[in-house]
């Protein structure tokens, strides 16, 4: 036998020893709690932060009922039927009692689906749309949906900034933005506003002009464009081309460091609605400072973001659930998730209501002076 | 609607349509030579853009240095397709050569996204193409006037090609007879391998252009322009350059004023666009320019 | 049907097969069957435009269209009207649909009678034009088709799609429905009307010369594979239990002209090899971008890769093995008894 290969062996054993050892000091035997997120594909983005976030979390609480939480995580590529695999197999291999995940709606509808039939709880992090849960016994989400941030924007737009006179700019091939955009337009109109047009693209369309210069024609106060933020810096950039003197607003899937970077000073003005925690928002509560801190510390490199929050919270949801039940029964965690109420998170004292959807109030983020500011929290009428 | 209102649709049809158009010239040159649909113009299209990028932002060239590489290295990539792909294919049936290209392109896609991440990244415009003019009540960028220039330069460069040149003559006898061409003395894979090199150049200008417009890169951004102009061509009458240009304008037209004149009905857009080319595709079965085929016994 | 000693193999082997399938929830795993499945679907997909492509000659690149009117058609069919009520959220369902209720063999039947009758509406302007020109006629039919249903809030939900339909598309039934659509296709190709199709594939000219009504039948092929794509999508909707107008996008038709051109054009038996084969390499290929353990390194997964790897294969199939697995030839008892019998000497 050579000698680095003596070596390598001697360090497998090692670790081998090592192995053992951590899993005699455990007494008893780990709760394991599933994570799947979009790490790779189209969604990595959001998925890899907030799985950071969960991460940070488990770090800070690894342990309930005395018995350690174990998280598999598995990547579902930001594809439907892979989050469908993903969940397949975390309940059937891993036989996980909890799931975490994810961030995309479409993803969470086909793994809520999976889970849903295994009786095994799921929370959602960031998805939105309000078919996730609806009819489900066993999903849940750690955060709001579409109809409440529509509803938040329109009041946002009525009340506060004092527009009566709205349009929307959507992509009619995206559920996401249909949806918002169908439930600003109804509450816009609810609190007494009128909404002069709605004009329609498809996705991959990046000539916006003609829609824009039709709105620039109508003369609206606000235009509504639920955008994804690749899509949504574009119009930024296009309306500004053309003179346009309205206001645009998107929504939570505009929450991206790059809008700025690809808006660039056409992002001057705009605004958007987001889940309640930023980095720069004033009056933080204690567990939000907590997360702020703990993630400073150990992404240093890493701006604090939403979707980390998010994932944060999810992770706590979960924990706080196995504590009440006082035990790792799926049945019993998913009865003691929809029972929580005005638990302390970092976005706010989160409740589960009876559509099994978390009740928080709705940020905006405004861009000032090349800056992105949090101006304060909406909730709907 | 006002003349202002108007006349700023009218700018904006411009300048897409003048996309479409510089698109489509170099599906078409292919085309008309070949009978091939070169379903990976789209991607070499994106290809280009990325260079670009890449030339400004990674290694901070100037644009006409980076634009020019963008082209050269466009243009390397479409005789590299045309060796690997399409010639061992020439003799074979034509659905075989389509299908080869229609993989070349999923190949070109499949490997930007593992290579450049699907993250879209932004584009640097230089100032003097995106300051504003006002005239009246119109906004013109100065980009608008340039698109059409380009486009109009590099069609009467290709028809120059085409009709003076002596690799134009011999790519016009590939068009009509391969066999013939060849026992005459061109040296036919030349010929055509030039013919790729020329196409992949018009893509990668185009795509430099579209960059110039919408002012970002990600690895899927050839497709949608890609068809747009390939329905652009076979409307004006693919293998006609002169159609490919009325084809391209045309269908900017018909996108922006759609949603101009009946904004309600902006969601059907894209049907408008397909609905005109099966009407025309009924009266002109080879579109508005093409050369009617008679039919061999 | 004289009952000669090859039908009488061939309905035995089809027996034994659909008897092993009745016991597959044994011996499979609900990720085989869901694959066995989708063999199945992807197989009545691939006879059907191997109908109009492969025997006829008419380059249709608008199947999408059809099977997304097959699978909206059958899904709205049998989803219950509370379901529905639920369901659409933008606008509310209109009548006659929001009461629609059937059993689900008449919803697939049904998802194949209307991808028929829009094939005919389709078909009485475009089939005049040839080639290349066809395909982009159908190519842009079958974008309006999706146009439609993206706008047509009030009947299709929209871009919201369709969730939650129930999951009637069991492994029995999408066997009956393959051996259907193989059985109807084996019966029409290799009859009168079969040598018509294929006379008018390999010389139009001459077809119409001797008398034959080419247009005529190249509707009647036209709609009959129309139909089956129509059935085809019925059971991908229920399979999939959720339906969008994304799916249904011109990656779908390329998929289904893959499965036929691997299988070989013109060959009923080679569309089931082509689609089972593609379909197994697809979901085989998932496994490239999984974290691999060689022992002594871990390779991290790389993203994306599945679809480099897919397009190789591809781009390999049609420069060396152009004619596919099986070319125009069958596989047959007969040929199957000259290869064994070859093996013997």
């Amino acid at each position: 036998m050579k000698l680095g290969t003596f070596f390598a062996f001697l360090a497998g054993a090692a670790l081998c020893f090592c192995a053992v050892g951590q899993a005699q000091a455990a007494d008893l035997p780990p709760i394991k709690v599933g994570v799947y997120l979009p790490l790779t594909g189209q969604n990595a983005f959001g998925g890899q932060l907030e799985l950071e976030g969960v991460r940070l979390a488990q770090k800070e609480m690894p342990q309930v009922l005395n018995r350690p939480v174990e998280l598999v995580i598995v990547d579902n590529k930001s594809d439907k039927v892979e989050a469908a695999n993903a969940v397949k197999r975390l309940v059937e291999r891993d036989k996980v009692v909890a799931l975490i995940g994810t961030y995309g709606s479409s993803l969470a509808m086909a793994g809520a689906e999976v889970a849903e039939k295994a009786m095994i709880p799921g929370v959602g992090t960031s998805c939105t749309n309000p078919l996730v849960t609806q009819g489900k016994k066993y999903y849940f989400r750690a955060c709001f949906i579409d109809p409440y941030q529509g509803a938040a924007a329109a009041t946002y737009a009525y009340d506060t900034l004092g527009f009566r006179k709205a349009a929307v700019l959507m992509d009619m091939t995206n559920d996401y933005a249909v949806g918002l955009s169908s439930f600003f337009s109804r509450s816009f109109k609810k609190l007494g506003g009128t909404v002069l047009a709605t004009l329609k693209y498809s996705s991959g369309d990046q000539d916006f002009t003609a829609q824009l210069t039709e709105l620039i024609a109508k003369k609206p106060d606000i235009v509504f464009m639920p955008a994804y933020f690749a899509e949504g810096a574009i119009i930024m950039k296009q309306a500004r081309e053309l003179g346009a003197t309205f206001r645009l607003m998107g929504a939570d899937a505009m929450d991206n460091p790059d809008t700025l970077k690809l808006g660039g000073k056409a992002a001057e003005g705009f605004l958007h609605t987001t889940f309640p925690y930023d980095p720069t928002m004033s009056g933080m509560s204690a567990e939000a400072k907590r997360f702020t801190d703990a993630w400073k510390a150990a992404y240093p490199d890493k701006e604090t973001n939403v979707n980390g929050a998010l994932g944060y919270n999810t992770y706590f949801l979960i924990v706080d659930a196995i504590r009440r039940a006082n035990s790792a029964e799926p049945k019993a965690i998913a009865k003691a998730l929809a029972e929580t109420k005005d638990l302390p998170t970092a976005l706010g004292k989160l409740s589960i209501n009876a559509s099994h959807d978390a009740e928080m109030p709705v940020g905006i983020i405004e861009y000032k002076n090349g800056k992105r500011v949090y101006v304060g929290e909406v909730t709907p009428k | 609607m006002s003349l202002d209102i108007f006349l700023q649709h009218f700018f904006n049809a411009l300048t897409l349509g003048s996309l479409y158009a510089l698109i489509a010239i170099g599906y078409t040159m292919v085309y008309g030579i070949l009978r091939l649909i070169n379903f990976a113009h789209g991607d070499i299209l994106m290809v280009g853009a990325y260079f670009v990028f890449f030339g400004t932002f990674a290694f901070g060239w100037p644009w006409g240095v980076s634009a020019l590489l963008a082209v050269a290295g466009a243009s390397v990539l479409g005789i590299v397709v045309e060796k690997a792909a399409y010639r061992p294919l020439r003799d074979a049936p034509r659905i075989s050569a389509l299908i080869s290209a229609i993989a070349v392109s999923f190949f070109i896609e499949s490997l930007a996204v593992v290579v450049f991440t699907g993250q879209p990244r932004p584009v640097l415009q230089p100032e003097w193409l995106v300051s504003e003019w006002q005239l009246g009540g119109v906004r013109i960028l100065p980009l608008t006037a340039f698109v059409p220039a380009m486009t109009m330069a590099l069609v009467v460069i290709l028809l120059y090609i085409v009709y003076h040149t002596k690799p134009g003559l011999a790519m016009r006898a590939i068009s009509k007879d391969i066999e013939t061409t060849r026992l005459l003395g061109v040296k036919v894979d030349n010929i055509i391998a030039l013919t790729f090199g020329i196409g992949s150049a018009l893509a990668a200008a185009s795509g430099i252009m579209w960059a110039l417009r919408y002012p970002q890169v990600h690895p899927y951004m050839g497709i949608m322009p890609g068809l747009k102009a390939f329905i652009a061509a076979v409307f004006g009458g693919i293998g006609s350059i002169q159609g490919a240009v009325i084809g391209g304008v045309t269908l900017g037209f018909v996108e922006i004023m759609t949603v101009a004149f009946m904004p309600d009905l902006s969601g059907y857009r894209d049907a408008f666009a397909f609905v005109l080319l099966v009407l025309v595709l009924l009266f002109k079965p080879t579109g508005l320019l093409g050369e009617s085929m008679e039919e061999k016994i | 049907m004289r009952l000669d000693r090859n039908t009488f193999l061939s309905i035995a082997v089809m027996a034994l097969f659909g008897l092993m399938l009745v016991q597959a929830e044994t011996f499979l795993g609900d990720y085989q069957i869901y694959i066995v499945k989708l063999i199945f679907i992807n197989a009545i997909l691939a006879l059907s435009l191997n109908l109009i492509y492969g025997f006829t000659g008419m380059f249709s690149l608008g199947h999408a269209g059809f099977i997304a009117i097959g699978a909206y058609v059958s899904a709205l069919c049998i989803l219950s009207p509370e379901q529905k009520e639920m369901m659409w959220i933008l606008e509310p369902i209109i009548w006659p649909f929001s009461t629609l209720f059937t059993p689900f063999w008449v919803s697939v039947l049904a998802g194949g009678a209307v991808a028929a009758l829009c094939a005919l509406v389709i078909a009485l302007p475009v089939l005049r034009l040839g080639d290349d020109y066809l395909g982009i006629a159908t190519l842009g039919f079958a974008e309006i088709i999706r146009v439609v249903i993206v706008n047509a809030t009030p009947v299709t939900n929209g871009s919201l799609g369709i969730k939650g339909i129930p999951g009637h598309a069991t492994l029995l039934s999408c066997y009956g429905w393959t051996l259907f659509t193989l059985i109807v296709l084996a019966r029409l190709v290799f009859s009168n009307f079969g040598n018509v199709l294929r006379c008018i594939r390999d010389n139009e000219i001459a077809a119409r010369v001797m008398g034959i009504n080419v247009f005529c039948y190249k509707v009647l092929s036209f709609c009959l594979g129309a139909f089956f794509a129509g059935i085809g999508g019925a059971l991908l909707g229920t399979h999939l239990s959720t339906i969008d107008p994304k799916m249904f996008n011109f990656l779908l038709t390329f998929n289904v002209l893959m499965f036929v051109v691997a299988g070989g054009l013109g060959s009923l038996t080679g569309s089931l090899l082509g689609a089972a084969i593609i379909t197994v390499l697809l979901e085989w290929l998932r496994a490239i971008e999984e974290p691999m353990n060689l022992g002594f390194v871990e390779l991290p997964g790389i993203p994306g890769m599945r679809m480099v790897v897919f397009s190789l294969v591809l781009l390999g199939i049609i420069l060396y093995r152009r004619e596919g697995i099986m070319g125009t030839r069958e596989l047959t008892w007969k040929s199957l008894g000259t290869l064994f019998g070859r093996g013997k000497q």
